[in-house]
């Protein structure tokens, strides 16, 4: 019963936007046959969930008629089944309030969200240049993941060297994860890509202003990356590593041929969790002032005094992660499948 | 002289001890059987005669070269001792094939097709070229450990330590992979063998060596140990496992 009134009321609540959504539609001059068509099957979807609380009502009758006739196992399949249907009207009416209270976030106070997050014309006719800075994203994410994975396996072998000949380069590898790891990333970049012009040192001063975000996104991601290798290779059975030097292989060999072919494997799904925060972190060159798109689309902004741009690179973000991501999942859920089948 | 000798060998874990004053030799050719409850410092033994376990004191020859110690280049000493695991210890990232070339390649240096002609020589001998291209995963246990036997072999080494090579096997493969132990021992290969198989130890052993608590209690000949041992230790070890019929009753002569 409950389920019912619950399921009604946000079906209520879903007219009640809809009915606005038209009236500010009207007000733009969009109205028309096929928007109202548009949205009279909205309001009827937005309807549909009160069907399976009206089967969960339907069924707990049913459950009281088998009650008074002494079927209790008939009594009991109904109210299972009322339950079911219940659940799934309280579930779908809850994700149901949400879209309606984004529906209203939007169109609150005459449109003014939509106006200043998604204004179409401004996001079309600046998206060419967002684009276009949005490649230095690109170009500054790729280049630093390749040296990432090279630099952060030599930090992790080097915390890994053997014996009283590696304790020193052990220490500094330490030393080197602990700074990196610690320091925000934009921190990093600040005192980088102002303070090396500032030294004057030959050569490395005169480097573009990427290069230097390049570095110390190397640095700062380096770091984490070089304890995602260290795990990994620590994570390798020492079975393998006794195996590998028992047939004279040196320990940099071992290392190569053995441990790291397999650790990677293991180690790709955080890489690459990774490597979707360097990404995002390349918005932060803003600091030292080169063009990226997240700075491209600041100055969009501040020239129209409207945050459209903002939300396209927002969205050129989100649309470059979200394969990154599915593929991690992948890898994720194939790794524990085949650590199933392994154990089966 | 002997190829290996052990004088007075000791080995801690933490303040305990798991190898005491430890004094063997093996002479070339022979097969040395390791025999002893679980916990008596067999693997132990084996791992520090291949330098995997440093050794607190005494000392390890092997051909009269000092082996333990400062100054020693253990990996050049490991290019002539083999061991091979209990648990096979394939690499599971490569095929069968690179498994047995990876160290001929990488340690001794030889041509590629050098190697390869030789492994596929060594794997042909155990009934296994047709696998050569397969991963360790697709293979059984019995045919990883001949694969293991096969990897360590190729380095051509004059001292074979196996580490209770049966000891992870369904009992229905354990005889494919002794049967390759029992054709080395025919061929000539020194072997120093830690295992549980005691039929296996008496029929292939010129010696057997009972160690117990990191000691080394008796040692003698097959017909010594299993029908008059002197210890009170192994006689009560050999009542044990042939009364759990692990062994026939020795016939006395």
């Amino acid at each position: 019963m409950l389920t019912l009134i619950v399921s009604a009321a946000v079906t209520a609540a879903a007219w009640l936007a809809l009915l606005d959504v038209r009236s500010v539609l009207s007000a733009l001059h969009r109205r028309g046959a096929f928007v109202d068509a548009a949205l009279a099957a909205a309001a009827l979807a937005a309807t549909l969930i009160t069907l399976p609380a009206a089967q969960a009502l339907r069924s707990t009758w049913r459950a009281r008629r088998a009650l008074a006739g002494g079927d209790l196992i008939g009594a009991r399949v109904a109210m299972a089944g009322a339950r079911g249907s219940g659940w799934i009207a309280l579930g779908y009416s809850a994700a149901q309030l949400i879209v309606v209270l984004a529906i209203w976030f939007f169109i609150a106070n005459d449109l003014a969200v939509s106006r200043t997050f998604l204004m179409l014309p401004l996001i079309v006719s600046s998206f060419p240049l967002v684009l276009k800075a949005f490649w230095m994203n690109v170009y500054m994410s790729l280049v630093a993941e390749a040296l990432v994975l090279v630099w952060g396996l030599l930090v992790a072998v080097a915390q890994l060297a053997p014996g009283e000949a590696g304790k020193p380069i052990r220490l500094i590898a330490k030393a080197y994860v602990d700074v990196f790891r610690g320091l925000p990333a934009i921190i990093t970049l600040y005192l980088i890509g102002f303070g090396i012009p500032l030294t004057g040192l030959p050569l490395i001063k005169d480097l573009s202003q990427q290069s230097f975000v390049i570095l110390a996104l190397t640095l700062s991601t380096g770091a984490y990356v070089a304890e995602i290798y260290r795990a990994g290779i620590v994570g390798i059975h020492w079975s393998q590593t006794a195996a590998a030097r028992s047939l004279g292989l040196s320990h940099l060999q071992t290392l190569r041929y053995v441990v790291v072919p397999q650790a990677v494997r293991l180690i790709i799904p955080p890489l690459l969790n990774s490597f979707i925060g360097l990404q995002k972190d390349t918005a932060l060159v803003n600091v030292v002032g080169a063009i990226d798109a997240f700075n491209q689309a600041m100055m969009i902004a501040s020239n129209h005094y409207n945050l459209s741009a903002v939300t396209t690179v927002a969205i050129l973000f989100v649309l470059i992660t979200i394969p990154q991501a599915r593929i991690v999942e992948r890898m994720i859920e194939r790794d524990r499948q085949r650590l199933r089948a392994a154990a089966a | 002289m002997a190829l290996l000798e052990l004088r007075d060998v000791g080995k801690r874990y933490g303040g305990q001890y798991v190898l005491k004053d430890v004094s063997l030799e093996v002479d070339a050719h022979q097969v040395v059987c390791l025999i002893g409850p679980s916990g008596s410092g067999k693997s132990t033994l084996l791992r520090c005669i291949n330098g995997l376990e440093p050794i607190d004191h005494g000392e390890i020859r092997i051909h009269g070269d000092r082996i333990t110690g400062p100054g020693v280049d253990v990996d050049a000493l490991r290019r002539d001792v083999g061991i091979v695991f209990q648990s096979y210890n394939l690499f599971p990232h490569m095929s069968v094939l690179q498994n047995v070339t990876l160290a001929p390649l990488r340690v001794l240096h030889q041509p590629r097709a050098q190697a390869e002609e030789r492994a596929m020589q060594l794997l042909k001998r155990i009934g296994l070229e047709h696998k050569a291209r397969e991963y360790p995963e697709r293979l059984s246990g019995g045919q990883q450990q001949r694969v293991a036997i096969v990897r360590a072999l190729a380095m051509n080494p004059m001292l074979l330590l196996l580490d209770e090579i049966t000891s992870a096997l369904d009992p229905e493969l354990v005889s494919e992979v002794l049967g390759i132990v029992r054709e080395l021992a025919r061929d000539g290969m020194t072997m120093l063998i830690a295992t549980h198989e005691m039929g296996f130890a008496r029929e292939v052993a010129s010696r057997i060596c009972f160690l117990c608590d990191g000691a080394v209690c008796e040692q003698g000949t097959p017909q010594q140990i299993f029908a008059e041992p002197q210890n009170d230790r192994t006689r009560a070890f050999v009542r044990r496992i042939v009364e759990a019929g692990r062994l026939q009753q020795p016939t006395r002569p």
